[in-house]
């Protein structure tokens, strides 16, 4: 599944960026320089990001500019980042967090 | 240590504005932004005026961040305030970088996307729809090639149309479920009442249409007549009397829940449908951003017509907190243009606190002040009625308050 607007009408064609590759939960996903960790993994059509704490449901990004924290995700093991703010960069390395029900954090 | 004459919260139109005009007078002006791209809710905007032309909100944004670069403005994106102090000098800024220090504080950080809860809203794929406009738009990233959206107003009506140009099809616009203790929205005929006090302002030619025809009709008597089915503006079918109740999917949205509803919001018994989407937005409306202020001892006020809570302020963007200013939609929900202008204000308003040389700041700040009232005038998208007589109130409750010796007294 591949979501990129790369011709727009009125904005015209994606100029030509560097791919980059990431691995969410392990797995690698392509994904371009410029990039927040929320775009990229939307473009492959990835929606649950992490799952939430009590419940274990699956969450995804809500409002895309930081402002709800929804989109919380773990990168390179130990920083909590928002998937909407964050730039993607080559190798880089997310995890979703889990809920705490199954014991994992 | 470095201490700035300005430092600015919030990269948008506001903010660039008012760092050009303070660092056009001399100022050392930084700006810092959470998001990792410059020009704020500018980066998202795509529509066409009626002349025809594109708003380009992209190409503004560049524009500005150009002429603030060439101007010495430091601008600094992925950086979030989390705290303020006053000082001596001014104020201490605790920011995910460390601590600035300026004399003069901006807060310009916007407006923020008013959720509306309704059983289903956290599965993932169902998002804002400003979300929806900046994925499309900025990151040139599909959500899902269908979608419907809950929640009928201009900005709703305005962003259908951009994911319609990114390649999405809208299946349908419908409201939110009337009568709900969680939900702003009113029934049928209070959301035709809010839509036709906009439409001879708004952006297509066929919304301007309607409201032509509204002038000679009652909302009640438009509703009324209302197909169920919807109205078609932009190919968009409009549904004003069909009501989300519920979004369904687990790991995924599948889609959404609907009932048709009478003018006045009963629902119609046996008309439960799901409408299947790859995508589900959710708009509300928008709120001014104040978090920072009410960090601090700024007085508030709640208007209406301004989308919510506003920091107490003047004409002139101060604030009875001192050397702490406002601009933008953290003062009143308006177009990008009215932020625009009142960023100048701002910018030189603190510049002319710094420099001290009133004379020549003085008639540069008049004229500002009427560049704002005339962006105000024509605003081509105006989110609430009476903004221009809300805004002259809370300039004279800060008069009032702050300026006159006579005691604290209610206007409002």
């Amino acid at each position: 599944m591949r979501m990129r607007v790369d011709h727009h009408p009125v904005l015209g064609k994606q100029t030509d960026r560097k791919q980059v590759t990431i691995f969410f939960n392990g797995k690698p996903y392509d994904a371009y320089e410029g990039d927040t960790i929320a775009s990229a993994m939307m473009a492959q059509g990835v929606y649950a990001l992490r799952q939430h704490e009590v419940s274990g449901n699956a969450r995804g990004v809500y409002c895309n500019i930081g402002h709800c924290y929804e989109c919380r995700v773990k990168v390179e093991d130990r920083k909590v980042v928002r998937a909407c703010l964050t730039t993607v960069y080559h190798g880089m390395e997310i995890d979703s967090l889990s809920g705490f029900s199954e014991g994992n954090e | 240590m470095k201490v700035w004459n300005l430092l600015i919260v919030g990269a948008g139109p506001a903010g660039l504005n008012a760092a050009i005009a303070a660092a056009g007078e001399g100022l050392k002006v930084k700006i810092i932004d959470e998001f990792n791209r410059i020009g704020g809710r500018l980066l998202g905007q795509l529509h066409q005026e009626p002349n025809g032309e594109w708003w380009n909100g992209i190409d503004v944004a560049n524009r500005l961040h150009e002429k603030a670069i060439t101007l010495g403005v430091k601008i600094e994106s992925g950086v979030s305030v989390y705290d303020l102090e006053q000082s001596e000098f001014g104020w201490k800024v605790y920011t995910s970088e460390g601590m600035e220090k300026t004399e003069k504080l901006l807060l310009a950080t916007g407006a923020t996307e008013v959720p509306t809860p309704i059983p289903g809203w956290t599965i993932p794929g169902v998002m804002s729809i400003g979300a929806a406009q900046v994925m499309g738009n900025v990151h040139r990233v599909k959500p899902g090639n269908t979608c419907v959206i809950i929640g009928a107003n201009v900005l709703s009506i305005a962003i259908a149309n951009e994911l319609r140009l990114c390649g999405v099809e809208v299946k349908e616009i419908v409201i939110s479920q009337p009568n709900s203790s969680l939900t702003h929205s009113g029934t049928p005929e209070k959301v035709m009442e809010s839509l036709l006090q906009l439409t001879h302002l708004a952006p297509s030619v066929l919304l301007r249409q309607a409201g032509r025809v509204a002038k000679y009709i009652h909302p009640s008597l438009a509703v009324k007549f209302y197909p169920k089915n919807g109205m078609n503006i932009l190919d968009i079918p409009i549904k004003i009397k069909t009501a989300a109740t519920e979004i369904i999917g687990d790991k995924k949205v599948k889609g959404v829940k609907t009932v048709n509803i009478r003018s006045n919001g009963e629902i119609i018994p046996n008309t439960e449908r799901i409408t299947e989407a790859d995508f589900v937005c959710i708009a509300g409306g928008l709120a001014p951003l104040p978090e920072l202020a009410a960090l601090t001892s700024c007085e508030f006020k709640f208007v209406h017509e301004l989308g919510g809570h506003i920091p107490l302020h003047s004409e002139r963007m101060e604030t009875n907190e001192p050397n702490l200013f406002v601009a933008g939609n953290i003062t009143g929900v308006e177009s990008a243009k009215v932020a625009m202008a009142q960023g100048t204000v701002a910018g030189l308003t603190i510049a002319s606190e710094i420099k001290g040389n009133k004379k020549h700041s003085d008639s540069a700040i008049e004229e500002a002040l009427l560049t704002v009232r005339k962006e105000r005038e024509e605003a081509l998208i105006q989110f609430q009625p009476n903004i221009a007589r809300a805004r002259e109130l809370i300039y004279q409750q800060f008069e009032l308050d702050w300026k006159a010796e006579s005691p604290k007294r209610s206007i409002s």
